[in-house]
């Protein structure tokens, strides 16, 4: 399986392997100033609010919404030829930060901004699993 | 300590633009420079300041090896990479370096060769981690924002397409204009989506070619051949660079940055005859106008709806076609049609009278901000 993806994969390092590590185990981790409380995405080593260094890594409850979202029509990278077109949509967690992501069982047409919508976990390849997202009434 | 009316621009260089094969990036500073020089009168030795824009395909290209290519020794010189909003940025710097003395002549200069260039060397984002999911290039980022734009006050690509058709017809009128035929509001529907809800006529162009210009004192620039266009505010706004990261997309570093130049040049929105606003992206042109307070909030798609942008209505915005529709040389193309304007040097698309000017540019996904009020 994992020859055979092609698409591109997160880069990890010291900073991000935490949330990576986490993604494999299905979980949805960001970091959470211990000062101030505040939830920063992407992964750094301050809190831009308070500036403390007291960084910890806390589970969310992988739920959102769709803060906006995009459609991809022309190919940037060859591996993504076949999903065109394609949505990418940044989805505000309920701890704060964005991030950009893709959504699961969700038709294009069928997305909108406010949408809530939960973390699902892709094992792309046996080292890397993406957090995903798809609406929340669908159960399975 | 104020600086409105301290400095003046004083020569203007263009190069040949649009898409020309096989010049290096230092070619097209050298030619910008050049005729910068000639229209000014000056003498290349009388520069004694530099600070460039680098150029995105040509990293060898500094204010240092451009002085060395000129023959010249400098006073003061730098590199300024605030991306697209370098060329508004880079004049402020200029002014202060004049006014504090430490240079008498600034040259300012950018050139781009992306429409020529290789295009792995070509305005490509650097991948970060949601390249694996899917997203690529500058446009997409941008398109995010224009949903939430039209989410957030109802404008539509019905709005975006005015500005398209708007532009191009000001490019019409501009012999120099890498676009000139003009288009239909149905062109612009039929245009193929690059990234939802952009379509191939919301974004701009991407071009080769160079421009320069010199700023010095008020004083001096009234000796020199071409009537001074003087600097009467400027200020700067940047957000943070990455648009996911800010807590609102729907607003620009414009509005700081314009409430900074407007406190300095003593004037209101009302008091502006001509406008260049950094156009990457057509959506972009009524939210800076919002944030700028020429309209009030959420009142840009309406705005521009209904013509007020067009040249013969209230406030002309980008009459030589800007980035959407003349050339993509940055935030070069919009402060180059400013000081024409306030010249009268425009032609058929001269804003009569026109005695004030006001200039932004932009970078990054809305990264970056700057604006310049002008007056002749």
């Amino acid at each position: 399986m994992s020859e055979r993806y092609k698409k591109p994969l997160p880069r990890i390092g010291e900073v991000n392997r935490p949330y990576w590590e986490a993604a494999r185990r299905h979980e949805l981790l960001l970091q959470k100033c211990q000062e101030c409380g505040h939830y920063r995405y992407p992964p750094g080593e301050t809190c831009p609010f308070c500036l403390s260094d007291r960084l910890e890594w806390v589970k969310t409850n992988g739920r959102g919404t769709v803060y906006t979202w995009t459609v991809f029509h022309q190919v940037y990278h060859p591996a993504f030829e076949k999903n065109i077109p394609y949505a990418v949509v940044a989805v505000e967690l309920d701890e704060g930060p964005k991030l950009l992501t893709n959504l699961v069982n969700c038709k294009i047409e069928a997305i909108n901004i406010g949408m809530p919508v939960e973390v699902v976990f892709d094992d792309v390849t046996e080292e890397m699993t993406l957090p995903q997202f798809r609406p929340v009434s669908q159960r399975s | 300590m104020n600086l409105k009316d301290k400095c003046a621009i004083a020569g203007l260089g263009y190069t040949i633009q649009g898409k020309i094969p096989g010049r290096s990036g230092m070619s097209f500073y050298l030619e910008a420079t050049r005729n910068a020089i000639d229209d000014s009168g000056l003498n290349i030795r009388d520069i004694d300041g530099i600070i460039i824009q680098p150029c995105p395909t040509d990293r060898s290209v500094t204010a240092f090896t451009l002085a060395e290519e000129l023959g010249i020794s400098l006073r003061f010189g730098a590199d300024q990479q605030l991306q697209g909003a370098s060329a508004c940025a880079i004049i402020q710097h200029a002014v202060m370096a004049v006014d504090a003395g430490l240079c008498n002549y600034c040259l300012c200069a950018f050139a781009d060769t992306s429409r020529s260039a290789p295009q792995d060397v070509v305005y490509q984002m650097a991948w970060g981690t949601s390249a694996a999911y899917g997203m690529f290039g500058v446009a997409a980022h941008y398109a995010l924002i224009a949903r939430r734009y039209m989410h957030e006050y109802g404008i539509t690509n019905e709005q975006f397409g005015k500005i398209a058709v708007t532009s191009r017809k000001h490019a019409s009128l501009n012999p120099i204009a890498q676009m000139r035929n003009p288009i239909t509001i149905d062109d612009y529907h039929n245009s193929r989506w690059i990234v939802e809800p952009l379509h191939l006529l919301d974004c701009c162009l991407v071009s080769d070619g160079g421009r320069a210009l010199i700023v010095t004192s008020a004083e001096r620039a009234r000796s020199l051949q071409r009537p001074p266009v003087y600097i009467m505010g400027m200020g700067q706004g940047h957000p943070f660079e990455d648009p996911m990261r800010r807590s609102k997309l729907t607003v620009t570093g414009a509005v700081e940055s314009g409430k900074t130049a407007f406190a300095m040049a003593g004037i209101i929105p009302k008091d502006v005859d001509v406008c260049a606003i950094y156009d990457s992206f057509t959506f972009v042109v009524p939210m800076q106008l919002e944030d700028l307070g020429f309209c009030g909030r959420g009142e840009g798609g309406p705005f521009v709806e209904e013509g007020r942008i067009a040249l013969g209505n209230e406030i002309p915005t980008n009459t030589s076609g800007g980035l959407l529709s003349e050339v993509y040389i940055q935030g070069w193309v919009g402060l180059h049609e400013a000081v024409r304007q306030l010249r009268g040097d425009c032609g058929e698309r001269q804003v009569p009278g026109a005695e004030i000017s006001l200039v932004t540019s932009s970078g990054g996904v809305l990264s970056t901000h700057a604006t310049l009020i002008l007056r002749r």
